[in-house]
């Protein structure tokens, strides 16, 4: 137990530190996001409450199709049969997803951020939606981590992960979309524990079949 | 057992029993539905019968990961296109009964919206393994997308349009409408349909099965 979680801290610190030297995916996404919500400004302007919603969530799932591709893509086979031998598949694909995770968090909140600061604040309690988009970011890099596994073995890339990927995020989306209306008005959003629930059930099944599945993958 | 023919003339049997008795017989008058509540007999047992395909599909792609047969990988493919034609079927029939019935042919349905994503992960199989050349590869992580596949068919079709507020009978936490279901189209549902649709299917996974090992054969035995 105690020798599964050194590994996963240290895979960990190994992206987290392959990440602040080489800045490859850093600043890429970022350039992606500011881009991204750049032109979707220039469109749009100031949308209102819902539009704003719907659109953040778009842009969200797109920033994740992005930052979480490389995560596999560009890591090289010896070099992966190296981490296999040592750590095991379990541990590799639970320190990948928690540093996607990690990522989609840091690339969501500085989203977020410009997305306030460009298409203006309909939000009534920036609390709640902060903490939403934290779990929407987790939610949407667990499915692309598990499906960018997939694809970088059938050396397909980019494009087979985002068709692979984006029937799965569906009912993410939706839930995420309807979770978030709380951070809106004060209404009363119906069933908000379901909903939480039912989002956090998701993850738990994404998480469960990474796990599982993983190990059958990696063999070549 | 592929090659016996009692099985498919019962099928042959019990799909015409499903057809004739599904328009002449006789059916409780509910409101709304009227004599449309027939389509129980194609609509919903196209969707049992596409669950028992893609459950048959993903025994063999547990299968094919224990032991890498290809047969195995031929049985799970053949079965994943089946289930995957009869839910598409499903989704049409669906949808034209939605037009008579709840007034538009999509109405954005929590049900509906549930099949139309399994269906999209399904054909999302079908891109995956025509993606990738090498046969060993492609049998291997077909059956992992499988499995992940199936494992999602849960979530979107059965749990998520049974917690919130459905259009479908069974919304909001209730039961589906089977536990009043009335006798005389129980009897037609039960014996003639579900079975009947279902051995159709198997007849059709059978015969391209069969196709696809004979061409194996061919292929390596010149």
């Amino acid at each position: 137990m105690i020798k599964h979680i050194k590994n996963i801290t240290n895979l960990l610190r190994k992206d987290l530190l392959l990440e602040i030297r080489q800045q490859y995916t850093f600043y890429g996404v970022l350039l992606y996001v500011a881009a991204t919500i750049f032109v979707l400004y220039l469109s749009m302007g100031q949308p209102e409450g819902p539009v704003w919603k719907g659109l953040f969530w778009m842009i969200q799932l797109f920033i994740c199709v992005n930052a979480v591709a490389k995560s596999f893509l560009q890591e090289g086979r010896g070099r992966l049969l190296y981490f296999y031998s040592i750590a095991g598949a379990r541990d590799f694909i639970l320190a990948k997803l928690l540093f996607n995770g990690l990522l989609m968090i840091l690339m969501s909140g500085v989203s977020l951020a410009l997305f306030l600061f460009m298409l203006g604040d309909p939000l009534g309690h920036v609390g709640y939606f902060v903490l939403i988009t934290c779990l929407g970011g987790v939610s949407l890099s667990l499915v692309f981590t598990f499906l960018s596994a997939l694809a970088a073995r059938a050396q397909q890339g980019a494009a087979l992960m985002a068709i692979l990927g984006f029937p799965v995020v569906i009912p993410q989306l939706l839930l995420l979309n309807r979770i978030s209306t709380i951070a809106f008005e004060d209404v009363l959003q119906g069933g908000l524990g379901w909903l939480l629930a039912i989002l956090a059930g998701l993850d738990g099944l994404l998480v469960a079949l990474a796990i599982i599945l993983f190990p059958f993958l990696w063999k070549d | 057992m592929l090659r016996q023919t009692w099985w498919k003339i019962l099928c042959v049997i019990l799909l015409a029993y499903t057809v004739i008795a599904g328009f002449l017989g006789a059916v409780p008058a509910k409101p709304i539905v009227n004599e449309t509540i027939r389509n129980l007999y194609f609509h919903v047992s196209m969707w049992m019968a596409m669950m028992v395909f893609l459950t048959v599909s993903v025994i063999f792609a547990v299968l094919y990961l224990r032991k890498p047969k290809h047969a195995y990988d031929i049985y799970s493919l053949e079965y994943a296109k089946v289930g995957i034609l009869f839910g598409t079927l499903g989704i049409i029939t669906g949808s034209e009964w939605a037009g008579f019935t709840w007034g538009a042919f999509w109405s954005n349905d929590p049900k509906q919206l549930g099949a139309m994503i399994a269906m999209l992960i399904y054909y999302a199989y079908l891109v995956l393994r025509n993606g990738i050349p090498d046969l060993d590869k492609r049998a291997r992580l077909g059956s992992v997308y499988n499995i992940f596949a199936f494992a999602m068919l849960f979530p979107t079709i059965w749990i998520l349009p049974r917690m919130t507020e459905s259009l479908h009978p069974g919304g909001q936490g209730g039961n589906p409408a089977f536990n009043d279901l009335d006798p005389r189209m129980a009897m037609v549902w039960l014996v003639g349909a579900i079975p009947g649709w279902s051995l159709l299917g198997v007849w059709i996974a059978t015969l391209r099965i069969r196709l696809a090992l004979l061409a194996e054969k061919k292929l390596y035995n010149i």
